[in-house]
């Protein structure tokens, strides 16, 4: 086959056309053709958070619903997520400056003695492209920066990460320190990380267990509802 | 010793041979150091049924498979252990096996119990990369392949970035697997150190039953 046959001309394709390409290009994790996909839909006059929520996060959605199915794995994720974070890089100033809609916001970190932060900055993407504001803490943090953090940033969501049998039982230092300090129930605790579960998310009185990064976002974006109706209720 | 093979281990685990009043449950990853142990001292009453060895690679796998082998040698024998550390089940394996009524080793994974697992704590050590005799030989089923890094070898930084060093865990006095061992820190991008442990928990822990 020639390479004129093989080739598909992004410039060349309608909208409609371009946007599904986008999503097969995601789920191969082709980085430098969704660079270039986004910078065609801007050319095209489309709004940056579009662009986002319709081409970007519409095909993680895909690539995140074949990990939970188990016909993608790990790897394809993060190149795809590689992908996804280069067209993000374009988007980012300008959502800033459209104001594109926020849903709220999130401080994330992976918890003391862990330095694993292949979830949380998977989560941490996926909870940006869903139009969250993310301060990620990095990795090995104390009760200490989790708390500073939360008053500093005033976040909806709190989010912990640990893959370890051994740091996991962090959270719950953390969570009982904000319950002595009578704030544990000014903000939504998610949890997640590979030896975690449900039951052991409720033990630690996390309000949530999240299994991956698109179980986070669908969860969070629940639980910022339900937060902001209780508000209004009350108000 | 010589019916082991490690590709089967990862694969698919070792069956019971049918002799002996203990029946001993593992990872195939230990299969070659506790037959060396039975063989070294004598112990004629144990008897070893492996798990395949890559359910390290997908630990929530690891209480079902378990307690199937319980179930389905149970009449055979007149105790059974278990010998998987937590590894990774989040307390799920202990609780499984509470349930079914038999002990399990103590301590978070092997590359604890190898070292001992006071020994480990102590050390409390966050950016190693362990390995163990078994996990370098069979590097690319456990990590090459798995983590994709044959196919996209740019992902290594994203995996390994916040290590520093590749502990390799020497059971066993072996130049070639040590060689093998700084080849694959080469590869991650990390130091290396070589650290004889033995058998360590391990031993202790057969040498009760």
């Amino acid at each position: 086959m020639s390479e004129e046959e093989d080739d598909i001309i992004l410039s060349e394709l309608d909208d409609e056309e371009l946007v599904q390409q986008m999503f097969d290009d995601l789920y191969d994790g082709l980085k430098e053709e969704i660079e270039e996909a986004v910078h065609i839909l801007l050319d095209r006059g489309w709004e940056p958070y579009d662009i986002l929520t319709k081409a970007l996060v519409g095909g993680m959605t895909i690539v995140g619903n074949d990990f939970r199915d188990g016909i993608l794995f790990v790897p394809e994720v993060l190149m795809a997520a590689g992908a996804m974070k280069g067209g993000m890089a374009i988007l980012k100033p300008l959502l800033a400056e459209t104001g594109a809609p926020r849903i709220g916001k999130m401080v994330i970190g992976t918890v003391k003695g862990d330095i694993h932060d292949i979830g949380k900055n998977l989560v941490s993407m996926m909870m940006e492209g869903a139009g969250f504001e993310v301060v990620d803490l990095g990795i090995n943090n104390p009760v200490e920066a989790y708390l500073e953090a939360l008053e500093s940033e005033g976040p909806d969501i709190l989010g912990m990460s640990a893959l370890l049998t051994t740091t996991m039982p962090y959270m719950k230092v953390v969570i009982d320190t904000m319950t002595e300090k009578g704030i544990r129930d000014d903000y939504i605790v998610l949890v997640g990380g590979a030896p975690l579960n449900e039951e052991f998310g409720r033990a630690i009185g996390a309000d949530a267990y999240c299994r991956d990064a698109a179980v986070a976002v669908e969860t969070a974006k629940e639980f910022v509802l339900r937060k902001h109706n209780q508000m209004a209720a009350g108000a | 010793m010589t019916r082991l093979d490690d590709v089967e281990l990862t694969e698919h685990g070792l069956p019971p041979e049918g002799r002996g009043r203990v029946l001993l449950i593992g990872c195939g990853a230990l299969a070659r150091e506790v037959l060396t142990l039975k063989a070294a001292n004598g112990w004629d009453h144990l008897d070893l049924a492996c798990l395949p060895a890559i359910l390290h690679n997908h630990p929530e796998k690891i209480p079902d498979a378990v307690a199937q082998e319980v179930a389905a040698n149970r009449a055979d024998y007149a105790q059974i252990f278990v010998l998987y550390a937590d590894c990774g089940t989040g307390g799920l394996l202990q609780a499984r096996c509470a349930e079914l009524g038999v002990e399990m080793l103590d301590g978070p994974h092997c590359y604890s119990f190898f070292e001992r697992n006071e020994v480990f704590t102590e050390r409390g050590e966050m950016t190693a990369f362990y390995m163990t005799d078994f996990l370098v030989r069979q590097f690319d089923a456990f990590v090459t392949r798995p983590l994709g890094l044959d196919r996209h070898p740019e992902l290594r930084d994203m995996y390994f970035g916040n290590y520093e060093t590749l502990v390799y865990q020497a059971q066993t006095d072996n130049p070639a697997l040590t060689e093998k061992a700084r080849a694959c820190a080469e590869r991650l991008g990390l130091g290396f150190e070589r650290r004889f442990t033995g058998y360590g928990d391990l031993e202790t822990a057969l040498r009760r039953l």
